[in-house]
């Protein structure tokens, strides 16, 4: 598709250094801490750090290819809240927790179709939209389960979802991860599916006179999302034993944080999964890290908030003193607007 | 519509003196009210305790400070931009104010407030410097000095908690106070909307907001000063956002690091729920605060129509989807009447 | 969108779908609740080790309070309190935790303070079971875990040292309001959230003596409503009660958040001196109402003290004098002799009640 080469020539140079760089910064950052912070660099620490991470990074994957396409879901955690709840009332009714699970997984998938349907079928913005189903679905979430708490999941599954792979470290839920992640790996960056991805996010209309069916790609990938939080919601009710309404509360920020920390453009049309991978690791290690070393949580807050801001305003910079260089020579080319989301994004009504 | 087709919104974003059109923007109001009478209606025969003064005035204390944060957010999304860190400039102010009072309590209280909503200007400011300057997309910024603001309250407050008996009582009477039955914060909540809403319809930069979020690169070639506007609008956002919290501490008496967590998306709410389009470019400040007063209703009547409170949320969210919803067929409707004016022209 | 067809969805959809569904299939059989229920009365398992009663406490111990969240000045006092304990018992002392109230959080902060080889956790819980596999890894791993203000399941922790006697907490806050009240009329519970442990155990005693002490038999509790221990919903919520129940006569909160938020409501309303409000308070916090008479009375017990003695507790169990066992009994430095009760709780002692005439000999 057309999107592709263009996608390199205009960004290589900024975006391989920005990937590159955050994965750097992970790789270093995971170093230093090993040597500088006592307990770090211990395998039990590794398998904590895992299940730290492994919701922010399971949803950071459909996530990733949202953005890419240039738009956003806000609704996950609330999605994974909902999921988590219906969890415990199918439980509390004595449903087997082997239906209980796919049932979930389903329901996931139908309230990201919901969202999907509402972005591209009826053209809204999904700004808007992915706000209103986060208060939606959370508001639905405690209706299902009030404020009340289910807590007597059977212990073999519990302890799954915290246990490790034999006799390893590895907890098990590295399995899920590293098959999800090579499944959006490959769908994202070596099939026609990825290419409409970014060709999609770059630019929507040429991208739908070239072929590509921009709002049915946008469907699937919300349904996907939907689906993801679906799991993620089992594997937190499962992980912590307790089926809450409240279960992952505003951990859709973060999830974006760390996505856009990987070098994911915020317009659309730029970003990789390893840099997002990457994004998500550095934010949890470091984040344990200054949690072993007795920093308060008042600066994890402070850290979090300025990487996100760094991790846009970095790239910009540099690429403003080049473009100061080139404008010695060349007139200078008419200012991209900047601010929320790609402006001129075409909405497509039925 | 066939993707081809000029998306519908650009036209009624741009105001085309038609009466038509305003009429449309209009209606958005209307319908609000409408809501806003059939509710009350609706809960006050349940109960007629809900239009006693003293409900009406707690349903007005409580719509104070969402109204502040409402015109500051309908600036910033006129523009194209949103600010989510409105909840985090919030806490930080009220409980700068609050420690401020509480800490020199000869200090005239109008004085601590002004230093809060400073304190609000400035974290406004450093958000306008990274979006219009920094170039960094609005949602980006503003989460990221979420984060920051809300982790630099922490960081002061600690686990320390200022209770009303260190604040000055003219302090916390000013909060709890009326004039003619109408609360003091009401009024000002009131007043900053009027004032916002005549300077959005009347004046040179309140119009050129309007003009930078239909078409930036319109705004540009029309000499309109973008980057200095949106440094303008985020520091307004953040001063008002600063004036609530000084607010807040006086009607609250007790500020904590969490005060204001997790309001940016009330704030939001009730700003899409008011008819300002989210991207940009059209929308009302009365609209917003129609919005800001409905979403408080409703909070307000649910315990007294005896609907289990957990309802709340999902019928905002609800609400939100429909009002854009709204907006959107609204905008299709519109555009197929012009597009067929056009064509008898043409 | 009625654009060209790619065949998009054909291999989309299964992607999605298919692999997800695949995951959670894995596992197969019939799990239900009731298998579960037999499983977890089946593995109701005692304290192995034996208790060295009247032995010596250890020094040099690694001692962490990790309260519900750090911004809450009623933890902060606890957190005097028992770093005051540790520096008697010549120990380390640290004071972390998260600063929103999320079980979630809280795991990661056990985990990482079993990873630093605490000795004892100090805890006050988010929820009751959420933390029970962090805490059995970290008890695994030789932490002894001692909560104390809010309980987990007794099978996660070693002790849980109570602020006072549930039945007690419920007996005094329905005595003040009788006494408040005149002994007859409609009255409210503001609560925190509906499944706090604590609120709803006092509760369950409150409706108790309603229905079974003549001494209330003209009282009438009208309803419970939850303001999730944040200052705004409290408030509302206290907006609504006095809308719905236009003949209440009294509210009791039994929470420091939400009796804070009612007086100040009522402090600015009509309401004022017309309703009673009453329940656990810290004098800091109530002093102004009381000044103005919109409080009469509230109770509370001691945090400072409640934070030393699970100090003294949580050192007892590491040092093997205490397994939290019934009947074992520790010294708990000023505070004197303590005995473990049933299920391994320590009680700290009766309420205070705090009123005009002596809420200003407290400063906490």
């Amino acid at each position: 598709m057309s999107a592709e080469p263009a996608r390199t020539r205009l960004s290589l140079g900024r975006l391989a250094t920005w990937d590159v760089g955050v994965v750097i910064v992970t790789v270093l950052t995971i170093v230093v801490a090993a040597g500088a912070v006592e307990h770090f660099g211990t395998t039990r620490n590794f398998g904590f750090l895992v299940l730290d991470l492994a919701p922010i990074l399971l949803l950071a994957l459909p996530m990733t290819l949202i953005i890419v396409t240039g738009e956003i879901d806000l609704s996950v955690a609330s999605m994974v809240g909902l999921t988590s709840s219906l969890m415990g009332v199918l439980w509390n009714n004595g449903v087997p927790l082997e239906t209980i699970m796919p049932v979930c997984v389903l329901v996931g998938a139908v309230l990201g179709a919901v969202n999907g349907f509402l972005v591209t079928g009826l053209g809204l913005p999904s700004l808007a939209v992915t706000i209103g189903t986060l208060a939606l679905y959370r508001g639905l979430s405690f209706v299902l389960l009030g404020n009340t708490a289910v807590a007597d999941f059977p212990r073999d599954h519990t302890a799954w979802a915290i246990g490790s792979i034999g006799e390893s470290w590895l907890p098990n839920v590295v399995i899920p991860i590293v098959a999800l992640v090579a499944v959006f790996v490959v769908v994202l960056h070596a099939t026609p599916i990825g290419r409409s991805v970014y060709a999609a996010g770059a630019n929507p209309t040429a991208a739908a006179f070239s072929g590509i069916a921009v709002g049915r790609l946008k469907f699937w990938l919300y349904v996907t999302s939907g689906t993801v939080a679906g799991l993620v919601g089992v594997f937190w009710t499962l992980r912590f034993s307790s089926a809450r309404a409240d279960n992952a509360d505003g951990l859709e920020l973060t999830v974006v944080a760390a996505v856009l920390l990987g070098g994911v453009s915020i317009f659309g049309g730029r970003g990789t999964l390893p840099g997002v991978v990457a994004g998500v690791v550095l934010l949890a290690s470091l984040q344990n890290a200054l949690r072993l070393a007795d920093v308060s949580t008042e600066a994890l807050t402070v850290v979090t908030g300025s990487l996100l801001i760094v991790s846009v305003l970095a790239p910009n910079l540099t690429s403003a003193i080049r473009s100061a260089a080139h404008r010695r020579r060349r007139p200078r080319p008419p200012d991209e607007p900047m601010h929320l989301l790609s402006p001129k994004r075409e909405r497509t009504a039925s | 519509m066939s993707l081809l087709s000029p998306p519908a919104e650009e036209q009624s974003q741009t105001r085309t003196g038609s009466s038509r059109l305003d009429a449309v923007l209009r209606f958005r109001e209307l319908g609000l009210v409408l809501a806003l009478v059939a509710l009350v209606a609706v809960t006050t025969s349940a109960n007629s305790r809900f239009l006693s003064q003293q409900s009406i005035r707690d349903v007005l204390l409580a719509t104070a400070i969402t109204l502040l944060l409402a015109c500051g957010m309908t600036m910033v999304v006129l523009t194209k931009g949103i600010d989510l860190s409105v909840g985090s400039v919030l806490g930080l102010s009220a409980f700068g104010t609050a420690t401020l009072l509480s800490e020199y309590p000869s200090l005239p209280w109008p004085v601590a407030g002004l230093v809060g909503v400073a304190l609000g200007a400035a974290c406004g400011a450093v958000n306008g410097v990274v979006i219009a300057y920094g170039r960094v997309p609005a949602l980006v910024a503003t989460l990221g000095t979420l984060y920051v603001f809300r982790g630099i309250v922490y960081f002061w407050a600690g686990g320390s908690r200022v209770n009303a008996g260190d604040l000055p009582r003219d302090f916390l009477d000013f909060g709890t106070g009326r004039l003619l039955g109408v609360p003091y914060l009401f009024l000002i909540g009131v007043l900053v909307v009027l004032v916002v809403g005549q300077y959005l319809g009347r004046y040179r930069g309140g119009r050129d907001l309007y003009a930078i979020g239909s078409s930036e690169d319109a705004a540009r070639l029309a000499g309109v000063a973008i980057n200095r506007r949106l440094l303008q609008v985020y520091v307004a956002s953040g001063a008002l956002a600063g004036l609530g919290g000084v607010l807040h501490a006086a009607r609250y008496g007790t500020v904590d690091a969490s005060a204001g967590s997790g309001l940016e998306l009330n704030v939001v709410a009730a700003v899409v729920v008011g008819g300002v389009a989210i991207f940009g470019g059209s929308g009302t400040v009365y609209g917003a605060a129609l919005g800001a007063l409905l979403l408080t209703v409703i909070n307000n009547a649910l315990p007294v129509l005896g609907i289990d409170q957990f309802w709340q949320r999902a019928i905002v969210g609800a609400l939100i989807i429909a009002a854009i919803a709204l907006d959107r067929l609204v905008a299709v409707r519109v555009g197929r009447s012009l597009r067929r004016k056009d064509s008898h022209v043409g | 969108m009625k654009t060209s067809r790619l065949p998009l969805r054909g291999r989309f959809a299964p992607v999605a779908l298919g692999l997800t569904l695949a995951l959670t299939l894995a596992a197969c059989g019939g799990t239900t609740q009731d298998d579960a229920d037999d499983e977890a009365t089946a593995g109701g398992d005692e304290p192995a080790a034996t208790a060295d009663a009247g032995g010596e406490f250890e020094t040099g111990l690694s001692i962490a309070m990790l309260p519900k969240s750090v911004n809450n000045p009623y933890f902060e006092a606890s957190s005097t309190g028992a770093e005051t304990a540790v520096g008697d018992l010549e120990g380390e002392y640290e004071y972390t935790g998260p600063s929103d109230t999320s079980a979630s959080s809280q795991v990661s902060y056990i985990n990482t303070l079993s990873q630093q080889a605490a000795d004892v956790i100090l805890l006050s819980a988010n929820d009751p079971n959420a933390l029970c596999s962090s805490l059995e890894q970290a008890r695994a791993a030789g932490t002894s875990v001692v909560t104390f203000d809010s309980d987990v399941d007794p099978s996660c922790r070693d002790a849980f040292v109570s602020q006072v006697d549930g039945a007690e907490v419920g007996r005094t806050l329905i005595e003040m309001m009788s006494e408040q009240i005149g002994g007859e009329g409609q009255i409210a519970i503001l609560s925190a959230t509906a499944n706090a442990t604590n609120q709803n155990a006092w509760i369950a005693v409150i409706e108790d003596e309603l229905a079974n002490n003549p001494d209330y038999a003209n009282m009438e509790l009208v309803t419970t409503v939850y303001g999730d221990d944040e200052d705004e919903k409290s408030f509302q919520e206290t907006q609504g009660l006095l809308q719905a129940n236009p003949e209440l006569k009294g509210i009791i909160s039994p929470t420091t958040v939400g009796i804070a938020a009612a007086a100040r409501y009522l402090q600015g309303s009509e309401y004022k001196g017309q309703i009673a409000l009453t329940g656990l308070g810290t004098p800091n916090q109530m002093r102004e109402f009381v000044k103005d008479e919109t409080v009469t009375e509230f109770a509370l017990w001691d945090p400072t003290a409640l934070g030393e003695l699970a100090a003294y507790a949580g050192a007892a169990v590491a040092s093997g004098i205490i397994t939290g066992a019934e009947g074992e009994t520790f010294t708990a430095g000023e505070l004197g002799e303590y005995t473990v009760g049933a299920d391994g709780v320590i009680v700290l002692g009766p309420p205070t009640r705090f009123n005009a005439g002596n809420i200003d000999d407290f400063d906490f």
